[in-house]
């Protein structure tokens, strides 16, 4: 099994029925797990946050964050996708 | 999970709402190797070296800001200093053709970069703190031509060092360059494209002053990052902190954000098989609200930038970002310290506009942060002489404190003291600053060198 490639995926926006589902879809069909996941609401807007597997994803991540955007489009919520290392580097001495 | 939603959400903050963003990538690149006494020979080595190794910038930069989510804003190309490339075919050439020879590269070097969709390119440089050779006073007469037909390039000239002094001669000099250069470009914002420089670090992402210096690998990746807004938040809620505090506060900011331009200059070094040449983490404003350095004064408590206590708490913001920076990076470049461009921080403006910050107390500030007397407009009236001496000034301070200083000074054609100039796009607009009616031209007449700070001599 090869080694995990971590990005995390930062969902913010209104909360609506379908949302995970939505996202989730998107991640599955290409092959992307889920590896923790955790919401919060934050100056009352919802934001969740995923943390993902793309070791093993179908399409580049260029592709796999434009799959994010639309679906984040259709549900009316802002996603943003960024490789696990911008945080290491930032918060990890 | 591996993080605290907190630490994600921080990063996430300083992005989309502190305008945290990597300012520039400044790819440097040797031309040492396209040397010829043949200048049409010259001309396609260059054009070939900036193209093969210059194509890879913009691609590599678009992929970097998707997988991290950080944007990039500028994209740069410093070469080796020109006047050392023309050396060879201006001996062969007349003046004349020699001159219109330093256009027909410049334009082409304009050209490559528009057409690879890179931003500005320096390089058109001349360093000539003992003395002048002949190509460098060629490439030093050019330069308000070249730089009234291009609007990529950028031109730097140095003409002093703490163990070389200043060339007074060509201090001199550049005072009647940068009148005749504002004179040739609307506004005069040419001037914005040519600074002089004393110390200049070799590894500088940030223009004007960039080039690829002479200890340097082939090619260098230069990082330029961008955060006054970051610093500027983390003291927005700290009224009561005391001043060590402060700086605490300041330091870890300064931390954090300088690992994002490490990050991103490993990345983009290998992504087009380069190396990490440096991270500048001075902090850069730009004309945006929250995006500026005087804000951040201001927050410390001064009513306005330029008020008595300025360069004290500008020596504290400046060794604050150095102590986070410096442990931030495995190649600290550039500057490193803090910039006060007027034209480009609006906050720097303001207090121009209300008498609030002279010409005379940002010279001091400069003693204690970044360059130095940066994106000054001044009246289209000043005296040459009146240029070189401030530029004879601040380059005292380069020498006597070891530091690097530069001068942007923008004379503005037919503009006096308190009316407003618009320099368009990154370089903002400015309130024309008044300077000293005092001559200081039988000083700057006198030509020869400065000699060399007395504190060099440590062998």
């Amino acid at each position: 099994m090869s080694a995990k490639e971590l990005a995390v995926i930062t969902v913010m926006g209104r909360d609506r029925p379908g949302l995970v589902a939505g996202i989730s879809r998107v991640l599955a069909e290409n092959e992307v797990n889920i590896e923790d996941i955790s919401q919060t609401i934050l100056q009352d807007m919802f934001s969740m946050i995923l943390m993902v597997d793309i070791s093993s994803c179908k399409v580049s991540f260029e592709d796999l964050d434009e799959a994010l955007q639309q679906e984040g489009r259709r549900l009316g919520v802002k996603i943003l996708m960024q490789h696990k290392k911008i945080f290491d580097f930032m918060h990890r001495i | 999970m591996i993080y605290s939603k907190e630490e994600i959400l921080e990063t996430i903050r300083m992005i989309a709402m502190e305008n945290l963003d990597i300012r520039t990538v400044t790819l440097g690149i040797s031309l040492l190797d396209c040397a010829d006494p043949d200048p049409e020979r010259l001309l396609l080595k260059v054009r070939d070296k900036i193209c093969r190794t210059g194509r890879q910038l913009v691609p590599s930069a678009r992929r970097l800001e998707r997988k991290y989510g950080i944007p990039i804003v500028h994209l740069r190309l410093a070469v080796t200093p020109l006047a050392v490339l023309l050396a060879s075919p201006l001996a062969v050439l007349g003046a004349q053709e020699g001159a219109s020879f330093c256009c027909q590269l410049a334009r082409q070097l304009d050209r490559s970069c528009q057409d690879m969709g890179i931003d500005l390119i320096g390089g058109y440089s001349a360093l000539v703190q003992g003395g002048m050779t002949a190509s460098d006073r060629l490439l030093i007469e050019s330069i308000p031509t070249v730089l009234s037909s291009t609007t990529c390039l950028c031109a730097s000239v140095q003409v002093a060092t703490s163990a070389r002094g200043i060339n007074m001669d060509a201090v001199q000099m550049m005072g009647g360059i940068v009148k005749e250069l504002a004179l040739g470009t609307p506004s005069g914002s040419g001037c914005a494209r040519l600074v002089v420089l004393c110390n200049a670090p070799d590894n500088i992402p940030f223009m004007a002053g960039a080039f690829h210096g002479f200890g340097n690998a082939e090619t260098a990746v230069n990082i330029g990052i961008s955060g006054p807004g970051v610093i500027r938040s983390a003291l927005r809620s700290k009224e009561g902190l005391r001043l060590d505090e402060l700086a605490e506060e300041i330091k870890k900011r300064a931390f954090k954000i300088t690992r994002v331009g490490e990050l991103i200059g490993k990345e983009m070094a290998a992504a087009i098989g380069s190396r990490l040449g440096g991270v500048d983490f001075s902090l850069a404003p730009t004309f945006k609200v929250g995006d500026s350095v005087a804000e951040i004064l201001e927050a410390m408590g001064l009513e306005r930038v330029g008020a008595p206590g300025s360069t004290a708490a500008l020596a504290l913001l400046t060794n604050a970002v150095k102590m986070g920076g410096a442990m931030a990076t495995s190649a600290v470049g550039g500057y490193s310290g803090a910039f006060i461009p007027v034209s480009e921080d609006a906050g720097m403006v303001a207090a121009a506009a209300c008498g609030a910050l002279s010409l005379e107390k940002l010279e001091a500030m400069t003693s204690v942060c970044s360059v130095g007397l940066d994106m000054v407009a001044i009246p289209g009236d000043t005296p040459a002489e009146t240029i070189s001496g401030l530029i004879a000034d601040e380059m005292a301070i380069g020498v006597m404190n070891h530091k690097a200083t530069g001068v942007r000074l923008i004379p503005v054609p037919g503009k006096k003291a308190g009316e407003r100039v618009d320099f368009g796009g990154l370089f903002g607009s400015a309130i024309v600053m008044p300077v000293s009616a005092f001559s200081c031209a039988g000083f700057v007449r006198r030509g020869g060198s400065f000699p060399p700070a007395i504190h060099s001599l440590r062998n």
